[in-house]
């Protein structure tokens, strides 16, 4: 087996004396799509914001191909190729659509014509809207732009913490099926949801995290079968 | 009428800018920080005793003004590097009195080099010179004020809609967290925004002391507060409102300056009232009024705060 291409050991993260995650283990394979599901407050978030160098890693390692990114700042994480699509979107509301994708490639020297292009050919409807300021999208537009947002760093790991947080379900299939479009385009993707029986579904690994605990963990269809996920997370009985 | 006017309009139009460059300043850290940067003002006074000492000390007039922009774009950079960063978590309120004491220590600074003397502010021959139009007798930098003032207005709208840096200012002003995220150096774009407010300042300075002749340690505070007034009045955060704001500012007291002698020659009152003293007080009240009907200022923006 190869090694992984995340590796996350032990993780501690605590805000002002409090532990928000409690010693957690996470593995993320290239190409892979690997979800985190679990209930408010679980430390779902906290995860991503801990492996991209926003909140400062109390105890534990985070390596990325084989080198230890934990305690470096964001900036060097994200010139490593790990992007993050942030809960609620957070597109700069007073840049225009082709600012904000412009941003996203911030640390990049080369053209990135050809990025715009990609990500409009993603979704047509940024294009459309190129020259309006982010601020007046709707909401599946702003998720869709912070999404192109991220792809213009080229990731090779991309995080998403709840792409489906507050959007119509009509739009919430386009979400996922662009992850799924990202992932065939050979993307390793880390996916944050509440909605977990959509991330399970597509999930070729998953993980359950419970008040900064590690529950469960197997194949996405493992945990979608299991009778206590269902319960808990799925909100189907166990018993049909 | 007209003629009688125009010289106070004029000169308003001069202060007004004057006004504007130091304006600038506070919009864009306040724009940045959401700090209001109490020690603006003395950066602004600083920049006029560097060029008192940098010229008495024999340096040419052309490199002496290019040190005095260069060494308070330094003094604006340090400033928030010593004072500010290391507050970047704490509450708003401990950075802001950070700001007072900051302005303090410059006051202070400065009433110990020059032992509070006024200091004379040298004379720079291709602005300080005499120019007649219509009515109004006026020096140079009356009327470079206002050009000089639009062109960097200018080329700074540019710099902050149209280049990398500027884009990465407007992204932090909203988002620091998302700019992180995409790789951009909060502390540098923060930076480079005491920098353009400090150098402006510095130009500003140039101009105003050319005009008044005289600085001494609390030369800055007046001017400061009124270039804050502007900020405000304009809409804090938005930089043509300050620059906007800022002539209005100017022209607003030169005209109560020379009402009483306006007045009395159209003949509309037998003898002066001495309106002028009133001029800083009309500044201030005109602000009140303004927020009372405009709480963002008139070109502000409605900041709805997120839960």
């Amino acid at each position: 087996m190869s090694t992984p291409l995340l590796k996350i050991m032990d993780l501690k993260v605590s805000y002002g004396g409090i532990e928000a995650l409690k010693g957690i283990s996470i593995e993320v394979n290239k190409g892979e799509i690997v979800t985190l599901i679990g209930a408010n407050g679980a430390g779902k978030s906290t995860t991503l914001r801990a492996i991209s160098g926003l909140v400062p890693v109390k105890e534990g390692t985070i390596t990325y191909d084989g080198n230890v990114i934990s305690g470096q700042s964001p900036q060097k994480i994200v010139a490593e190729g790990i992007c993050m699509v942030p809960e609620g979107r957070r597109v700069f509301p007073n840049l225009t659509v082709l600012e904000n994708l412009k941003i996203g490639a911030y640390l990049r020297k080369d053209e990135i014509q050809a990025d715009i292009d990609h990500v409009y050919q993603l979704f047509p409807r940024l294009q459309e809207r190129s020259w309006q300021l982010a601020g007046t999208l709707s909401g599946g537009e702003q998720q869709m732009l912070a999404v192109g947002r991220a792809l213009m760093m080229r990731p090779k790991i991309l995080m998403m913490d709840e792409p489906s947080l507050g959007l119509a379900p009509l739009v919430i299939r386009d979400i996922f099926r662009i992850i799924e479009t990202l992932h065939d385009e050979g993307i390793t993707i880390l996916l944050v949801e509440q909605n977990a029986n959509a991330a399970l579904r597509i999930a070729d690994s998953a993980y359950v995290l419970e008040t900064g605990i590690l529950g469960m963990h197997g194949t996405g269809e493992e945990l979608l079968g299991d009778d206590r996920v269902r319960e808990a997370y799925l909100g189907k009985s166990a018993r049909k | 009428m007209w003629n009688t006017v125009f010289p106070y309009l004029l000169s308003g139009i001069s202060v007004g800018g004057q006004y504007a460059l130091i304006a600038i300043g506070y919009t864009m850290v306040y724009g940045i920080l959401r700090l209001i940067n109490f020690a603006h003002g003395d950066v602004f006074m600083v920049a006029g005793i560097v060029m008192v000492y940098v010229v008495s000390s024999g340096v040419p007039l052309w490199l002496s003004i290019l040190l005095v922009l260069l060494i308070t774009s330094l003094i604006g950079f340090l400033i928030e590097r010593v004072a500010y960063k290391p507050l970047r978590t704490a509450p708003r309120m401990s950075v802001m009195i950070s700001a007072i004491g900051v302005s303090y220590t410059l006051q202070n600074l400065v009433l110990y080099i020059t032992g509070g003397l006024n200091q004379i502010y040298p004379t720079i021959p291709w602005i300080s010179g005499s120019v007649t139009i219509g009515s109004a007798t006026t020096k140079m930098v009356t009327l470079v004020t206002p050009v000089l003032t639009i062109i960097l207005v200018v080329a700074l709208v540019q710099l902050i809609n149209h280049t990398k840096i500027g884009m990465a200012m407007r992204a932090v002003s909203k988002d620091f967290e998302t700019s992180q995220l995409m790789g951009i150096k909060i502390n540098s774009v923060i930076s480079v925004t005491f920098v353009i407010g400090s150098f402006l300042a510095a130009v500003g300075s140039i101009l105003y002391f050319t005009n008044y002749t005289t600085v001494i340690q609390t030369s800055g505070a007046m001017p400061g507060l009124k270039a804050f007034v502007a900020a405000v009045f304009g809409g804090i955060g938005s930089i043509p409102g300050a620059v906007i704001g800022a002539f209005i500012i100017g022209i607003m007291e030169n005209i109560i300056k020379g009402l009483d002698v306006i007045l009395f020659k159209s003949g509309v009152i037998k003898a002066p009232l001495g309106l002028a003293t009133f001029s800083d007080a009309f500044t201030f009240a005109l602000l009140i009024v303004i927020l009372v009907f405009k709480p963002t200022g008139l070109f502000g923006e409605k900041v709805t705060d997120k839960v």
